[in-house]
């Protein structure tokens, strides 16, 4: 008997992304999406469940479907345009409620896929050059994201502890780039606008998208578990980066440069959210020696993932966003799936 | 990993005295490491190891390996050890720049290069003694005493080391360097790394690259001109825990030179707070070159004869990668360092005629 998943967050990018390539794996039956909006994205034969973003509906789909994998994809690192409590809500009440579900008892979760972030080790002058995933912070968390993670790592440790034959993998990542996804920094730099504070030229690391979507899965089907982190290799500088994209600088002062920041963010100029100002400051460097052993290859350097970024900006410049091409209809979608009338093969 | 092995064999044949009495100091550390190389296999009900160091920040995963990924592991370990050359890493044709992991950028190091080596060569007149005595490859710890204001010695050594032998040395200095705008860059891309034990680690075993460390720090930067030449406390023995974690000789050095270079007479402690500087001092350059050159003659340094003295390397014969090391041990050796220093530099100074000339 193949698979049965779930995967939360359909709707955004990431759930969409691993659901349409689960959808060629035969070895998985069942693939179940759950988002708050329509998916996004053409589905073939997944199912999209509708649900609240703290998932209060989970614990019943959970029962009922048999599910034995769940890919948690669903936690927001980009709090541009966040509220504080829909911040708490989908990250940490969000996982609370998935964890919940999946360690009830009657349920057949085997294994629990987590998407964190790099934020967990925030960014502060006392950092080592290269954070190893057992390498503490240097100093408590600050921003609300970091604080929201860093709860939802939490809730998953603790899972790990209770649940000892469930199979727990987390994957911190890097800052992505990529052709689809929309970061504060990606949306800088597509711009080709980056801020700078002044006196400052961090070492900064990137990941691609398609990285990061192949190392879900790399840890899904071969069923590994940890925690691990995720970027691509080498780390450039901030200027570099610049220099590649052909962006142009903003600068903004190092003192009171969260003041400067927000008035130009009012003014609609740039995307700076509070966890780029360490980030501009002082970088950060994953160590992703660990994930490597597992036997995943990453396609992406640091240096490459940014020139793959810019070329898809360009590109999208040259020839205007493409018209969406799919609208999810419901009643559409139900014929396809369950209709008698439909050739199964 | 590859490393240590290297070197704990150049450890036993090299090293005289202080050898057996380490080694029962070294079975403290109980740490869960990804080198521990977990046995378990992947299987649809494998569980996951919890760490039960507290340190972790999260569930700790021991990732499964499988035996053919253990022996490959094993056979690129015995490849390294005939063949000790470290292959250059292919440059990702994608970089511009060539800012290394650490910040260091050898293009912005040759341009310091050429605008120090006047300053070495006729103002500093730096002479080396011993200089065959550091390695030309693998890594080591370039220990040195510290003095100066603005202390000449770490880029004097730095230059020094490059020139005479041409491999990089990277500085490991206070995290106040990265706080401040420009300042941060500059020193970054000159070699500068913030002395954390992780990246002192990495730069000496995982890089093989020489590191260079003050373990007196600012204590002894900051201390006034009647002091001179007397060695502050050794921090708390990290640098020693360090080399023997990664498995790497240290190399005092001997300065003889930066004291005088720029020597505090007094300090002012509210203007310091008030600039969020470590001190804030009157320098004897600032008496003498300041009404003549203003406020740039505050960090022109006097023109003092510069004698570096390389003594033994030390190394030790203890387990390298160990969490924790005994500390009482760590504290000894420590201090035998900073004695052997001391002693070299009192040395140094009985022979020493003129401050000028030396």
């Amino acid at each position: 008997m193949g698979r049965r998943v779930l995967i939360t967050g359909v709707d955004k990018f990431w759930g969409g992304k691993i659901a349409q390539t689960l959808e060629q794996d035969p070895d998985f039956d069942v693939i179940l999406g759950m988002g708050t909006k329509e998916p996004q994205v053409a589905l073939e034969r997944a199912e999209f469940v509708r649900s609240d973003q703290a998932y209060s509906i989970l614990s019943r789909i959970v029962k009922a479907t048999h599910v034995d994998t769940i890919i948690h994809t669903f936690v927001v690192t980009n709090t541009s345009g966040v509220s504080s409590r829909s911040l708490h809500e989908t990250n940490v009440i969000g996982t609370m409620n998935l964890l919940a579900a999946a360690g009830q008892r009657g349920s057949m979760v085997r294994q629990v896929v987590v998407k964190s972030s790099s934020n967990v080790y925030g960014a502060t002058e006392n950092d080592p050059a290269w954070f190893r995933e057992e390498t503490p912070r240097s100093k408590p968390a600050r921003s609300r994201l970091e604080r929201s993670l860093l709860d939802v790592e939490q809730l998953v440790k603790d899972f790990a502890e209770d649940n000892p034959a469930t199979v727990v993998s987390m994957v911190r990542c890097a800052n992505v780039l990529g052709s689809e996804i929309t970061t504060p920094i990606s949306s800088n730099l597509a711009r080709t606008l980056a801020p700078v504070i002044v006196g400052f030229d961090p070492l900064m690391q990137f990941v691609h998208e398609q990285d990061v979507v192949d190392c879900l899965l790399h840890l899904t089907r071969k069923r590994i578990p940890g925690l691990y982190n995720l970027a691509g290799d080498e780390k450039i500088p901030w200027s570099e980066v610049i220099n590649i994209c052909g962006a142009r600088i903003v600068p903004i002062p190092a003192y009171g440069t969260m003041n400067v920041a927000s008035l130009l963010v009012r003014l609609g100029l740039i995307n700076f959210t509070p966890e780029m100002e360490p980030l501009l400051r002082y970088g950060r460097g994953i160590d992703t020696a660990r994930i490597k052993r597992t036997g995943f290859e990453l396609q992406h350097t640091t240096a490459g993932t940014v020139r793959s970024f810019i070329k898809a900006v360009r590109l999208k410049k040259n020839i205007g966003n493409e018209p969406q091409s799919y609208i999810y209809e419901h009643d559409i979608e139900q014929f396809f799936r369950h209709s008698p009338a439909i050739v199964r093969n | 990993m590859v490393t240590n092995r290297t070197s704990s064999k150049e450890t036993n044949s090299s090293v005289g005295s202080r050898t057996q009495r380490t080694s029962r100091h070294t079975a403290t550390g109980s740490h869960i490491d990804v080198d521990s190389r977990a046995e378990n296999h992947i299987d649809a009900n494998s569980t996951i190891q919890v760490d039960s160091d507290n340190t972790a920040t999260s569930l700790v995963p021991v990732p499964p390996f499988s035996d053919e990924e253990y022996n490959q592991v094993e056979k690129y370990d015995q490849v390294e050890e005939y063949d000790q050359v470290e292959e250059e890493p292919a440059r990702d044709k994608d970089r511009l720049g060539d800012v290394d992991e650490w910040g260091r950028s050898e293009h912005m190091r040759e341009i310091t290069r050429q605008l120090m080596d006047p300053f070495y060569n006729h103002w500093f007149r730096v002479e080396w003694e011993g200089l065959d005595k550091i390695p030309k490859e693998g890594g080591a710890l370039l220990v040195a005493n510290h003095a100066g204001a603005i202390p000449p010695d770490a880029p004097i050594i730095m230059h020094g080391v490059e020139k005479e032998l041409g491999r990089p040395v990277y500085g490991l200095a206070d995290y106040w360097f990265r706080t401040i705008p420009i300042v941060n860059v500059m020193w970054s891309r000159m070699g500068g790394v913030t002395a954390h034990p992780d990246n002192a680690l990495r730069i000496m075993r995982d890089n093989r690259q020489l590191a260079l460390v003050f373990p007196e720090g600012t204590k002894a930067t900051s201390k006034s001109f009647s002091d001179r030449y007397r060695l502050r406390r050794f921090g708390r023995g990290g640098f020693v825990e360090i080399a023997m974690r990664a498995g790497v000789p240290i190399i005092p050095l001997a300065v003889v030179g930066a004291e005088e270079a720029m020597p505090i007479l007094y300090r002012v402690p509210g203007i310091a707070s008030m600039l969020n500087l470590p001190y804030f001092p009157i320098t004897g350059n600032m008496l003498v070159f300041g009404p003549l050159l203003g406020p740039l003659g505050w960090f022109l340094y006097f023109p003092v004869k510069f004698k570096i003295k390389v003594l033994d390397p030390i190394y030790y014969d203890v387990e390298p990668g160990q969490d924790r090391y005994s500390k009482s041990f760590v504290m000894e050796e420590a201090e035998q360092v900073r004695t052997l220093i001391q002693e070299t530099l009192y040395d140094m100074l009985r022979d020493r005629k003129s401050i000028l000339n030396g």
